[in-house]
C-alpha cells in the first residue's frame, strides 16, 4: 500500500459538536456543519480551499434516511465537488479518515474534509440493532447483549478482577470532565457509585455503558504542500490500516479478534513503531463498553494476551500514566456512533497538534486513533504524529 | 419480515419556520446568495455554503414545468386515485417542488398548467399538510389560517416490508425445523460443522454440500443477562441470551435460556432444546422456543474454549 503513496499527508484541523442526547436544536445539515465550520476555522481555510468532500455514516437505519449524503450535500459543501460516502458501521468515522488521508497521499486532491454524524435522537440504536436477519432466533439483546457475552468470556480467559471495568469507567467519565465537547461529564464519579448501578447486560452496568449521543466531526486533511502553507502545528498521518473479518465463522476470536490483531501489526510496521507501550505517547481507542479497554489493549499489541488488564489496574492508562487511553473521555463519554470513530482520529490529532486543550497529554508526539464496528467485524485505526515520519 | 419506525426530525431553524408556516397555510421559500428563491428552503447555499436565513412567502399558486402521469398509486403516496407527478414552480420561486396534482385524468395535465396547494382540512406543521396540487380555477382559493405555534421537530413514521426467497440450504433447515429436525452442513475442506448451513465455508471459501443432522443439546459458550429493557422487545427482562454450541456444531448460535433463574445459568451448562408444542411449527426456527438446562454434568472449559 505504501508504494502508492506520493505525497506525505496531515491533519490540518478538526472539529467537533457539542455532544448531546438530543440535540433537537439543529437539523442533521446543522449537526454537520457546526463541526465543519469549527474544523475548516482550525484549519485557518476557506470553503474555496477544499477539494473533496468524504462522509461517514453508520446504519441507515439509525436515522431512517436513505443516502442521507444526497440531501447533505449542499451543507457539506459538496456541491460542485466529488462526495463519497464511506460505510463500514461503528468503525466508519476511522475508515472515513482513512480514506480521505488516500485521496491525498494518492495526490488525487490536496485538501479533503472528512466528516462523519450521528443524530441518534431521531431513533433507537437498540431498536436498529436488534432487528434479527431471517433464519436467526428473535432473542432480542441489542448491542450490550451482542458484546456482553464476550466481555464475560475476556474476564474467564484473562482472569481479570471484576473491578477493572469499573475502574476504566471512572477513569474515562473523570477524563470526560476535562472535555468542554464530551456528552457525559462525571469528575465526582467513584468505583462505589459505578458499582452501586444498576446492570444492564450483565456482566455490564449501566456506568460501563456508553451513552446514546447526537455529534458530529469534522478534519481536514492536506498534503505535504497544504500542510507547509499551514501557520498552526499539524498532525502527520505516520501510518493507516483497516483490516475486515466476518461477524461469525467458526473459530472466531470475539475477545482477539484476528483482523484487528493484523491491523495493528501492519500499522505499527508502517509507523516504524516496535514498541507501541514506550512509542505511543496517547491512545483514543474506541471504547463502548468499559471492558473493551483492556481487550483492546491486548488486541493491539500494548499488552500480551490476558494482560492488558493490568495495565488499566496499576492506573498507566490515566492523564500521566505509561499509555493514556482515551484522555478526551473516548466512546464512553460521547458515542454519535458513526461520528465516534472520527472523534477517535481527531483527537489522537489534537493530542499531537497540542490542541486537546484541558485533556492535553504533556509531550505527546505520537497518538494512535482506533475504531471498530460491526460484531467486531472491521477495524481502522491511524498513527499521527507531530513530527512528519 | 415487517419491521417500522416512527422516526423523528428535528428541524433547526430554517426548516423550523417552513414547518410553521405550513400550520398557517402559508408557504415560505429562502432566497439564495444569487438572489434565486428556492422553495421548498434549504439550509445552506449551493454557491457559497453559506447559512441561509432570508425566507420569502411564495405561492400558494405555481406553474407545472414538467410532469408524468401515475395510473397505480401505491400505499402511502399523497392521492389513492390516478394523479400527476409534477415539478412546480411556485409563484415567487426560481425552483421547482415535486408534488401530486390532482387533475382527475390525464388529459387535463400539460406543461404550463397553473395549479394552486389544496391544504390538509388541519394543517399541523408538517410536508403532508400540502395534501396535493389542483389545476387552478375560479373557485376561491383557501385562505392563510391563524398564527401558529412554531414547530421544531416532526415524525415520519417508516415501515419496511421484506420478502425473502430461500437458497436451498437454507430450505432444507427450514423443512427440517418443520419435522423437529436441525440440519447443518459440513465443510468439505476444513470439516467444519455450520448451523444454519450457508452454502460455502466463510473461511475456506468452497461450497458446503454435506447435511449433517445435529442433536437439539448442548453447551453454554458465554452468555449475558439482559436486564434492560427497549423497543421491540419480545419479553420482559430479566433473561439470558446465551451462545449455545450444539454437540458436533463448529459455530454457536444466540438463544434464549429460560428453565432457571438467570444467577443459575453459567459458562459449560449443558442445555437442551424446548420445542413449542408440535402443532404449531412451522418452517421456522422459533419451533424452538428457548433451551434449559438439561442436567448434565458442566462441559470443561476446554471443550468449547475455541468457541468463544
Amino acid at each position: 500500500m505504501n508504494s502508492a503513496i506520493t505525497t506525505r499527508a496531515a491533519v490540518l484541523g478538526t472539529g467537533q459538536t457539542e455532544h448531546r442526547t438530543r440535540r433537537t436544536d439543529v437539523s442533521m445539515a446543522g449537526l454537520c456543519r457546526e463541526a465543519i465550520d469549527r474544523a475548516l476555522a482550525d484549519a485557518g481555510i476557506e470553503w474555496s480551499d477544499v477539494d473533496a468532500v468524504v462522509l461517514g455514516k453508520a446504519p441507515d437505519l439509525f436515522e431512517g434516511v436513505m443516502m442521507p449524503e444526497l440531501f447533505l450535500a449542499d451543507a457539506l459543501g459538496a456541491t460542485g465537488r466529488p462526495l463519497l460516502r464511506v460505510h463500514t458501521a461503528g468503525s466508519v468515522g476511522g475508515s472515513t479518515a482513512i480514506v480521505a488521508s488516500q485521496l491525498v497521499q494518492a495526490g488525487v486532491h490536496r485538501r479533503v474534509l472528512a466528516v462523519a454524524f450521528e443524530k441518534q435522537s431521531e431513533s433507537n440504536a437498540m431498536w436498529a440493532l436488534s432487528i434479527q436477519p431471517p433464519f436467526t432466533m428473535p432473542v432480542g439483546a441489542g448491542a450490550g447483549g451482542y458484546f456482553a457475552p464476550h466481555i464475560r468470556s475476556y474476564i474467564r480467559r484473562s482472569g481479570a478482577p471484576p473491578h477493572v471495568g469499573a475502574m476504566v469507567a471512572v477513569k474515562d467519565r473523570r477524563n470526560g470532565a476535562l472535555n468542554p465537547h464530551a456528552h457525559l461529564r462525571q469528575p465526582g464519579i467513584t468505583l462505589e457509585s459505578v458499582n452501586a448501578s444498576p446492570m444492564l447486560w450483565d456482566p455490564i452496568r449501566y456506568d460501563e455503558t456508553c451513552p446514546s449521543s447526537d455529534g458530529a466531526c469534522a478534519i481536514v486533511i492536506g498534503d505535504e504542500a497544504a500542510a507547509e502553507a499551514s501557520d498552526r502545528q499539524v498532525a502527520w498521518i505516520h501510518a493507516t490500516a483497516m483490516r475486515t473479518e466476518p461477524t461469525y465463522f467458526a473459530g472466531k476470536d470475539h475477545v482477539n479478534p484476528r483482523a484487528g490483531y493484523e491491523a495493528a501489526r501492519a500499522l505499527w510496521r508502517a509507523a516504524g513503531i516496535t514498541d507501541p507501550l514506550e512509542q505511543i505517547d496517547a491512545a483514543e481507542i474506541y471504547v463502548p463498553f468499559s471492558w473493551f479497554e483492556p481487550m483492546w489493549l491486548e488486541n493491539l499489541g500494548f499488552a500480551a494476551p490476558g494482560e492488558g488488564w493490568k495495565l488499566t489496574e496499576a492506573g498507566e492508562t490515566g492523564i500521566g500514566g505509561a499509555l493514556p487511553v482515551n484522555p478526551s473521555g473516548g466512546v464512553m463519554c460521547s458515542n454519535p456512533i458513526g461520528a465516534s470513530g472520527l472523534l477517535r482520529f481527531a483527537e489522537a490529532a489534537m493530542q499531537v497538534m497540542g490542541r486537546a486543550g484541558e485533556h492535553q497529554v504533556e509531550g505527546a508526539r505520537t497518538a494512535l486513533g482506533h475504531a471498530y464496528g460491526g460484531g467486531s467485524q472491521f477495524f481502522a485505526m491511524w498513527v499521527v504524529g507531530t513530527a512528519p515520519v | 419480515m415487517e419491521i417500522g419506525f416512527d422516526y423523528t426530525r428535528s428541524l433547526g431553524p430554517v426548516l423550523s419556520r417552513f414547518m410553521t408556516a405550513l400550520a398557517e397555510r402559508r408557504i415560505l421559500g429562502c432566497r439564495g446568495s444569487d438572489g434565486r428563491v428556492h422553495a421548498p428552503p434549504l439550509e445552506y447555499d449551493p454557491v457559497t455554503y453559506a447559512p441561509l436565513t432570508e425566507l420569502v412567502e411564495v405561492g400558494p399558486a405555481g406553474t407545472v414545468v414538467t410532469w408524468t402521469w401515475l395510473d397505480r398509486p401505491l400505499d402511502g403516496q399523497p392521492l389513492d386515485r390516478p394523479f400527476g407527478w409534477a415539478l412546480i414552480r411556485l409563484d415567487g420561486a426560481d425552483t421547482a417542488m415535486l408534488h401530486a396534482v390532482d387533475a382527475g385524468s390525464k388529459d387535463r395535465m400539460r406543461t404550463g398548467m397553473r395549479v394552486r396547494v389544496r391544504w390538509a382540512p388541519e394543517p399541523v406543521g408538517h410536508i403532508r399538510d400540502i395534501a396535493c396540487f389542483e389545476p387552478l380555477t375560479d373557485s376561491p382559493p383557501t385562505l392563510p389560517g391563524p398564527t401558529a405555534e412554531p414547530v421544531t421537530m416532526v415524525t415520519t413514521p417508516i415501515h419496511l416490508r421484506y420478502r425473502h426467497t430461500t437458497s436451498t440450504e437454507e430450505s432444507r433447515y427450514l423443512r427440517g425445523l418443520a419435522e423437529g429436525k436441525v440440519i447443518g452442513q459440513r465443510c468439505p475442506s476444513c470439516g467444519k460443522v455450520y448451523v444454519p448451513p450457508r452454502g460455502a465455508c466463510p473461511t475456506c471459501g468452497v461450497p458446503t454440500v454435506d447435511d449433517v443432522e445435529l442433536p437439539d443439546r448442548g453447551t453454554v459458550t458465554t452468555f449475558c443477562v439482559v436486564n434492560v429493557p427497549f423497543p421491540g422487545q419480545r419479553i420482559p427482562p430479566p433473561y439470558v441470551v446465551a451462545y449455545v454450541l450444539l454437540d458436533g456444531a463448529d459455530i454457536p448460535f444466540q438463544h434464549l435460556i429460560l428453565g432457571c433463574r438467570p444467577d443459575e445459568v453459567r459458562m459449560g451448562m449443558r442445555v437442551a432444546a424446548v420445542w413449542r408444542p408440535r402443532e404449531q411449527w412451522g418452517t421456522t426456527p422459533q419451533n424452538i422456543d428457548h433451551f434449559q438446562p438439561s442436567g448434565e454434568p458442566d462441559a470443561p472449559f476446554n471443550s468449547y474454549a475455541q468457541h468463544l
